[in-house]
């Protein structure tokens, strides 16, 4: 590439001069909370690309960004323009949004499109977004789950297939193409400001459903720290399949009531009886396929990813907890 | 001010909290641990707990130094009695000790986390998932392990079958060896007698999806309780056939045995 290039992107940014001695990196996903708190850590250093299928979004004038499918054919055409060094990969639908197939579409097949893209275009560094969930919440969980584990969620819900097949889809390419240098991450519960999944919209709310005698060990992630483990996962970029959590947990009740919310309780026995009532009521917070999470323990080691890259979570767990209790007073 | 505040501010006397302070655990800023474990909880149960073992079961123990003060260790013992009392008591005997107090952990049957209330309960005063990687990790953490070999086959015979072993699993032997950890056998005897249970309404059982239900007395007898902490066992951590393993194993079981033969010649009846 050219060390002066412009590119007129479909937000209408003019893309400035590339330095020659800066790499470039494409996000997805790019206008979520998570991606615009990686991009803003990457930018000094990086060129970046960011790149969304369900909205603009707007970083900075020398940040092009794309409203695109990755399906599409044109998604490609990013590849051919940009020559990207590596791809940080956090475009995934989280269960509940849209549907099964659209999910298992974005989620499954456009990512191996995107694997094939950066295997055709020779991409050195690949981080793929994935989540603990894959781990599935069973009652004969052992707690500090390491990457070893096996994925069994899967087996206990249909609506998490994606996730684990988008995990075993980056793990087969994670070995057959280990030049890409795949990093696969799984955060615990990412909360704080601005994220938009359905453990932080739970603790933002007033009223938080409990199972009436489950209460299960959690670990919760800062915003921050999980950008801040994203951009070192990124930079030091050694392949494998990473647990990413911070060394502090607290029981699901607690950390309800922590935030402030008021506890709504819900009968969990016969376990048919809180699916049907959180299927009929549509509580999209707490979604009836996500109801064995709040059940049963799924308590992941980090200390993999800790050991590996020196990473450590700087907020602590209080904090976290009484920034969703301000934001109610 | 929380339920749980109230409870400790009112039952938690200031010595227990400094002497259960002084034992090191690995919990987090909130008071728990990956398990569970909550170290508010299991102090205001071990205030609530003293005089069950004091004055209602009037615990007597022997040789109970021979759990080491620190390291991993495996506590196995004989269980009885339809619920986890003996695994409560002996976790208090060894948190109580006047020297070298430490919390062990007990591992409990696989149907307990099923179980509302009960399952968060036990988790928070220490028990823990019956599970191989729990038990790994936690020998790694250096924590003293209670372990029932026996599982539900023991808790829930009858009083008829009362301290004859039933099969201990292999499991313990070989977390034993891999971690390089010494077994203190423990012969429990007392607890046969606290829920006797006369028969088992299997189909029940099996339609609840329980490992039991007992037909038993309402409520839990005053029988007195022995607990005989025999010398520790090591096992070298050798390439061993499974038979050779069992072998290892009938070793521990026989050492129990001999420890709850103690216990009855000790003892002159049911409540002394």
């Amino acid at each position: 590439m050219s060390d002066t290039k412009k590119a007129v992107t479909k937000s209408g940014n003019l893309r400035t001069k590339k330095k020659a001695n800066k790499k470039t990196v494409l996000v997805t996903g790019a206008a979520g909370a998570l991606a615009q708190q990686v991009i803003n850590r990457l930018r000094k250093e990086y060129n970046i690309v960011a790149v969304d299928f369900r909205k603009l979004s707007y970083h900075s004038d020398e940040i092009p960004s794309y409203k695109i499918n990755i399906n599409k054919r044109g998604f490609e055409d990013l590849f051919k323009n940009y020559q990207f060094d590596s791809v940080i990969h956090l475009g995934r639908i989280s269960s509940g949004e849209e549907t099964r197939t659209n999910r298992y579409n974005a989620n499954v097949i456009g990512t191996q499109k995107l694997m094939d893209l950066c295997h055709k275009y020779g991409i050195k560094n690949v981080l793929v977004m994935s989540t603990f969930h894959v781990y599935g919440a069973s009652p004969y969980n052992p707690a500090l789950i390491d990457e070893s584990a096996p994925l069994l969620a899967a087996e206990l819900t249909f609506d998490l297939v994606d996730s684990v097949e988008l995990e075993n889809l980056a793990n087969i390419y994670l070995w057959r193409y280990p030049e890409l240098n795949i990093t696969i991450l799984r955060p615990c519960n990412i909360v704080g400001p601005g994220v938009n999944n359905s453990m932080s919209n739970l603790l933002s709310s007033k009223y938080a459903p409990v199972l009436l005698g489950f209460s299960p060990i959690m670990q919760f992630i800062h915003i921050d720290d999980m950008a801040e483990a994203i951009a070192i996962a990124h930079k030091k970029s050694k392949r494998g399949v990473y647990n990413v959590a911070t060394n502090d947990w607290i029981a699901y009740q607690e950390a309800v009531k922590l935030c402030g919310c008021r506890e709504i309780p819900i009968p969990s026995i016969p376990p048919v009886l809180p699916r049907a009532i959180t299927s009929v009521l549509k509580m999209k917070m707490f979604p009836s396929y996500l109801i064995n999470y709040y059940k049963y323990p799924v308590v992941i080691d980090g200390s993999h990813f800790s050991e590996t890259f020196g990473f450590e979570a700087k907020t602590p767990l209080r904090e976290i907890l009484r920034n969703y209790r301000e934001m109610k007073e | 001010m929380s339920l749980k505040s109230f409870l400790k501010k009112t039952l938690v006397s200031k010595e227990l909290s400094d002497q259960l302070d002084k034992i090191e655990k690995p919990v987090g800023s909130l008071g728990y641990d990956p398990w569970g474990f909550n170290s508010d909880t299991n102090k205001i149960v071990l205030s609530l707990f003293s005089g069950i073992y004091n004055k209602y079961f009037r615990v007597e123990t022997s040789g109970i130094e021979n759990v080491p003060a620190t390291g991993p260790v495996l506590i196995i013992a004989n269980h009885s009695g339809q619920l986890p009392i003996d695994g409560t008591l002996i976790g208090y005997a060894v948190s109580s000790r006047e020297k070298s107090p430490r919390l062990p952990r007990a591992m409990i049957e696989r149907f307990f986390p099923t179980v509302p209330f009960l399952g968060n309960f036990l988790n928070q005063v220490g028990a823990v998932l019956g599970d191989p990687n729990n038990c790994a990790k936690m020998l790694d953490n250096g924590e003293a392990i209670v372990v029932f070999p026996e599982g539900v086959r023991g808790s829930g015979k009858l009083y008829r079958d009362r301290y004859q072993l039933k099969r201990f699993g292999n499991g313990f032997v070989h977390l034993a060896m891999k971690h390089n950890t010494p077994i203190v056998p423990v012969g429990v005897v007392g607890c046969e007698e606290t829920i006797p249970a006369f028969a088992n309404f299997s189909p029940l059982a099996k339609l609840l999806n329980v490992p039991y239900i007992p037909l038993a007395l309402p409520f839990i007898l005053p029988a007195k309780v022995r607990l005989n902490f025999g010398k520790p066992i090591s096992f070298s951590n050798d390439d061993l056939s499974e038979e050779q393993v069992t072998r290892r194993v009938e070793k521990v079981k026989s050492a129990i045995n001999d420890l709850i033969a103690k216990g009855l010649d000790d003892r002159q009846g049911i409540f002394e």
